[in-house]
């Protein structure tokens, strides 16, 4: 199944399940979502449970909020990731703080769901990768599947938690299969996941950049080098376990990411590794990231977006200590 | 300032308390009318204890017991008569400056003290029956305004309003101020209300001046206007008249909850204090133009409209150790009011257990604990 299916098919299981469960944004009903995530939906559920809202990310983000308020448990969808910004002060101010401000009597069970990230050849403010300025607001929980089985569950378990959820889609993935066992979670929504095992150097990272490691993976077999893969898939809280175990096993690790790399996820995860297993190190934990520029024109993106080649070339770093 | 058309100014006291409906007010004079006189009392009773209320905490501040303080001196009719508008079932969406709003309807007004003096971020729980419905403050501008006009979609949704049963349909009331009304959440939060027709009524306190700002450099035009734009019944009222502020929002409040839609109010009235105990309205505006609204006192006004009545001594002497008797109150339990504990930081940042939230959490713990006696 198609990943945006699976996500669809998670929606669907969702608001078939509570009829509380609200999905609201622009374009979302009857054209399905301008990536077809929704589609069809409206159809099953009806405009007062699929709403098709005004053109207003703020008013999206604050009114999920009131709606969270009257007991409903919204999903909102953002309809690019460059668009959230005018949301942000919504997102950060209000709902990743209200719980706390109301000492807890108060539960925010708000998804927001953002296709992020390149690889489409998109036009401006239509690939991004915003995920740091999430990950560090405290109230928010930040997560981001990479396969069809996590699109289906994880989207379940974010509608389910009671706290306000940050879902962050890698749009480039959407119309990559794979396999979805509906009969049963794989995985809690804030446990990382090893997909590949190697015994050379731990590679981390998440949503598409995790298909680029598997390639870089690939290429390194051939050539003798065994690497491991780590899917974060849950970006605050970090699931640190399975990455320590595998550091401690193989001595080294380098963290790939669409996203600039100052101050970026990868930063965060490559500082807590080098606190927690600095003596297991052969070598610096190093990061392949975007460079630290505007996501550029889609006729650069090539040369902006980290590829399994320059992962390679941070394996090869690694490696040479 | 922007003048006002006194055509559309909904007023039933003149500033030296007489009763003389204005034109625009006739629609609402029977209703008017029929406020029996203990109702009347209740409204001057509300205002003039919370002004006592509203000095002491400002002393407070300026003792150094509070971090700050909003008044609300001169808002009082506009509050007053809005929120004792209100029917049980109702929910209210205060900005900052709200305090008799919030007493009306239940919240000890230490919780107030509480958020100003930096030990919450929050101070009451709005799904607690004792504190009517009532919302947090929000301090940032105008955000509560799309928080409201989603419950109020929440209650469309489920069917609570429009039902026909005005005891028991619901209905949504939201505070902004002049300042706030350039946000472009206001603008959002209408759009949504006017898509959805929630049962809600915005309720713009304009009181002159966004801090040092004049509302004529947020709007050229009347900001009742504003609503029309947007497709909803909007109305002019002198903010000083509790009794226009009543009448109008009881109507809005009635024909929103029985599925009207969504209304607007702009209560023209001044702040005769500071925006906050940290500016210094002396920097900004004249004293003619304070003392000529100080002419128009929301509670001077009623006073005079209820000695006409024939209101005895004694209830203003009552009132006035009411207003005593909670300004002392006050005054005490503030200086009783305790710390917080270290973990309080901690708590409720999310629902469910953060291990991050919790590592740091223990972290703490253990180095406190790791001085010389533990923990102080």
């Amino acid at each position: 199944m198609p990943f945006s299916r699976a996500i669809n098919a998670g929606l669907r299981a969702a608001l078939a399940g509570s009829d509380r469960v609200l999905l609201m944004g622009e374009d979302i009903g009857k054209l399905g979502g301008v990536f077809r995530v929704t589609e069809g939906l409206q159809a099953e559920f009806g405009e007062q449970r699929v709403l098709d809202t005004p053109l207003a990310e703020s008013g999206l983000v604050g009114t999920a909020i009131g709606l969270a308020m009257a007991g409903f448990r919204p999903v909102v969808e953002i309809q690019f990731d460059g668009f959230v910004f005018p949301a942000f002060d919504q997102i950060t101010t209000q709902l990743a703080k209200l719980t706390n401000r109301h000492e807890g009597a108060l539960q925010m069970p708000v998804v927001i769901r953002i296709p992020y990230g390149g690889h489409i050849g998109a036009v401006e403010h239509h690939q991004e990768s915003p995920e740091a300025y999430f990950t560090h607001t405290a109230g928010l929980r930040v997560v981001s599947p990479s396969t069809p089985n996590d699109g289906y569950w994880m989207i379940q378990d974010a509608i389910a938690s009671p706290d306000p959820v940050i879902f962050l889609e890698p749009k480039s993935k959407y119309w990559q299969k794979g396999e979805v066992d509906t009969s049963a979670r794989a995985l809690p929504l804030h446990a990382s996941r090893i997909v590949r095992r190697g015994t050379d150097i731990t590679l981390v990272g998440h949503g598409a950049m995790v298909t680029t490691m598997l390639q870089a993976a690939a290429l390194a077999e051939a050539e003798g080098t065994s690497i491991e893969v780590v899917d974060l898939r849950s970006l605050s809280p970090v699931d640190y376990g399975p990455i320590l175990d595998s550091v401690r096993r193989t001595g080294r690790m380098v963290y790939a990411q669409e996203a600039p790399g100052f101050t970026s996820l990868g930063s965060e995860v490559a500082a807590t590794v080098m606190e927690r297993a600095f003596y297991a190190l052969e070598a610096p934990v190093l990061r392949v990231s975007g460079f630290d520029v505007p996501f550029p024109p889609a006729k650069l993106e090539g040369a902006y977006l980290p590829d399994a080649d320059r992962i390679l070339e941070a394996v090869d770093r690694s490696l040479a200590y | 300032m922007i003048p006002v058309d006194d055509s559309a100014l909904v007023r039933f006291l003149d500033a030296d308390g007489t009763f003389a409906p204005s034109p625009a007010a006739e629609p609402y004079r029977e209703a008017v009318e029929r406020i029996g006189d203990a109702d009347l009392e209740t409204f001057y009773r509300d205002m003039a204890v919370i002004r006592a209320f509203d000095v002491q905490a400002t002393n407070l501040q300026r003792q150094g017991q509070l971090a700050l303080w909003p008044p609300s001196y001169g808002q009082e009719a506009a509050q007053v008569g809005s929120a004792r508008a209100a029917r049980a079932q109702d929910h209210l969406f205060p900005s900052y400056r709200e305090h008799v709003v919030t007493k009306i309807r239940g919240v000890d007004p230490i919780d107030i003290i509480r958020v100003m003096r930096g030990l919450t971020h929050g101070g009451w729980d709005p799904t607690d029956p004792k504190n009517g419905n009532t919302h947090i403050y929000t301090l940032v501008l105008g955000s509560q305004t799309l928080h409201a006009t989603g419950l109020g979609m929440g209650l469309v949704f489920d069917g609570r309003c429009g039902t026909g049963d005005l005891d028991r349909d619901e209905a949504v009331i939201v505070y902004y101020g002049d300042g706030a009304s350039s946000q472009g959440d206001v603008h959002e939060a209408m759009v949504f209300a006017n898509s959805y027709r929630t049962p809600e009524v915005f309720f713009l306190q304009n009181n002159q001046w966004a801090i040092s700002v004049p509302v004529a450099t947020q709007s050229r035009s009347p900001l009742h206007k504003r609503g029309e734009g947007y497709g909803m019944p909007s109305t002019l009222i002198d903010g000083n008249d509790v009794l226009a502020s009543w009448a109008v929002t009881r109507t809005a409040l009635d024909e929103a909850r029985a599925g009207g839609g969504p209304q607007a109010i702009e209560a023209m009235t001044y702040r005769l204090g500071a925006h906050t105990t940290s500016d210094d309205p002396t920097k900004y505006r004249t004293s003619d133009e304070e003392e000529s609204w100080r002419r128009r006192d929301p509670i001077a006004r009623m006073k005079a409209f209820l000695i006409g009545k024939g209101a005895s001594d004694a209830f203003f002497a009552d009132v006035e150790a009411e207003s005593q008797a909670l300004a002392d109150d006050v005054r005490t339990r503030t200086n009783a009011l305790g710390g917080l504990e270290r973990d309080d930081m901690f708590a409720h940042v999310y629902s469910e257990q953060h291990p991050l939230v919790g590592e740091q959490r223990q972290w703490l713990a253990d180095y406190e604990a790791s001085f010389e006696g533990g923990a102080s």
